[in-house]
């Protein structure tokens, strides 16, 4: 452990390599580590306002469902309720028509009833004209009875 | 070592410990300012290089894209110094040149100590061959080379004292702190900031030196073991080489990264008045 001139010329070398690293070694690495860091925390927040929008979307998908579920109920208990609607006046006018229907066959089979009898009647009538006149004729003077056979004719 | 004889194991020692310097032989004087050690020099000044390389390597590729592995390496001894100087240095400014010397610090050192892995014969014996007869690789086992890095620091240190505290400021710290003002405790206070800066700045380098120094020691000594050619001395080198090399794997990283701390911390000290 003899000491010599070593010792300054370290020195010397000891300063010159301190000079270099501080001017050409140490600034672009630790602008770059700077610069990495950045990224990585740009990226990482990126991630969280990634993940808050998912979170949002999700909410609001979640609100369209609900409020699509809701509106569907509405449309099927009004359409249920429009087809009872339906139902109900169709079988009010069937009622109607069944009424009607029936009211006129009512009618016309009276009408014809009525026609009916008044063909019989006549028929009868003339029936028993015819029969009165045979008698009569071989009888009576139709003449004289006429009247009378009016007055029966009437009474038919 | 000639061939015709074959050294005993404390010439062994004393060649292997015997720098390769300007006067071609052993120093005799315990400071002689006129000599050099080639081999120190030699060894820190490439290691130096190969470490600004290294990094420049890496800081002119760095991209703050995805790093490759090694981008990604040099960028975990980056952070780590950035660190630990953001821990002790607060003022940024400082930090611009403090943090980087850090990190040089610390990866030259680490690369001179690593020296100490090689096995102790082989470069020392290629240099034989060139007709170089003594050499050191260890950097760090030269007190030379590790006081000078400490005396740097002091340098450093003594420089921010008067760029953070101004001349008055610092002065009158010298001879107020750590006792406080009073006329009789002013050269007190002087002796013991004085022995302060010394002590750090010796401790500092002799701390690196101390323990690169007896690690290279043990690997000599382990050296020798096998150099008996029994079988016994053969297994223990093998094991206690084995053993000791990867010891020192701890002790190489853990030399470099306090030399690389008490640097930042004594900077940082000189930031702060007492």
């Amino acid at each position: 452990m003899n000491l010599n001139a070593t010792l300054f010329a370290q020195i010397v070398v000891f300063f010159v390599l301190a000079w270099f690293t501080m001017q050409f070694v140490w600034p672009p690495i630790v602008k770059a580590l700077d610069e990495r860091a950045k990224k990585i925390a740009d990226g990482l927040a990126a991630a969280e306002q990634g993940k808050k929008d998912l979170e949002l979307a999700s909410q609001r998908s979640a609100e369209a469902i609900k409020e699509g579920r809701v509106k569907a109920a509405e449309l099927i208990a009004n359409a249920e309720k429009r087809a009872n609607q339906v139902i109900e006046e169709a079988k009010k006018t069937a009622q109607a028509e069944y009424d009607k229907i029936i009211a006129n066959a009512k009618n016309d089979a009276e009408q014809e009833a009525i026609r009916v009898k008044e063909e019989l009647r006549l028929k009868m009538s003339e029936l028993v004209i015819s029969g009165a006149e045979q008698i009569l004729r071989r009888e009576i003077n139709q003449q004289n009875n006429a009247d009378i056979l009016k007055q029966i004719q009437q009474a038919l | 070592m000639s061939a015709e004889h074959l050294p005993t194991s404390g010439e062994y020692i004393v060649h292997h410990l015997t720098h390769l310097n300007t006067t071609g032989e052993a120093q005799k004087a315990v400071i002689d300012w006129s000599i050099f050690n080639i081999d120190s020099l030699f060894y820190s000044i490439v290691l130096g290089l190969i470490t600004i390389f290294f990094l420049w390597k890496a800081a002119s590729k760095a991209t703050s894209g995805v790093p490759g592995r090694f981008q990604a390496a040099v960028e975990i001894l980056v952070e780590m110094v950035a660190e630990q100087a953001k821990g002790v240095i607060h003022s940024e400014q400082s930090r611009k040149f403090v943090a980087p010397l850090g990190l040089t610090v610390f990866v030259w050192i680490f690369l001179m100590n690593a020296m100490d892995l090689l096995p102790v014969d082989l470069l020392p014996n290629i240099g034989q061959m060139f007709g170089i007869h003594y050499q050191r690789v260890v950097g760090t086992a030269d007190l030379n080379i590790s006081l000078g890095m400490s005396i740097s620091v002091l340098f450093i240190c003594l420089y921010y004292n008067l760029k953070i505290k101004g001349v008055n400021g610092w002065v009158h710290e010298l001879f107020t702190a750590p006792f406080g003002n009073h006329p009789i405790l002013w050269p007190i206070n002087f002796l013991m900031q004085l022995i302060e800066f010394a002590s750090k700045t010796i401790s500092h380098g002799m701390r690196l030196f101390g323990n690169m120094y007896a690690g290279e020691l043990v690997f000599m000594l382990i050296a020798l073991l096998g150099g008996t050619a029994t079988v016994f001395g053969f297994l223990g080198n093998v094991i206690a080489g084995s053993v000791w090399a990867i010891f020192h794997i701890l002790i190489i990283t853990l030399q470099a990264f306090i030399f690389m701390m008490l640097t930042l911390v004594y900077v940082g000290q000189a930031h702060e008045g007492h």
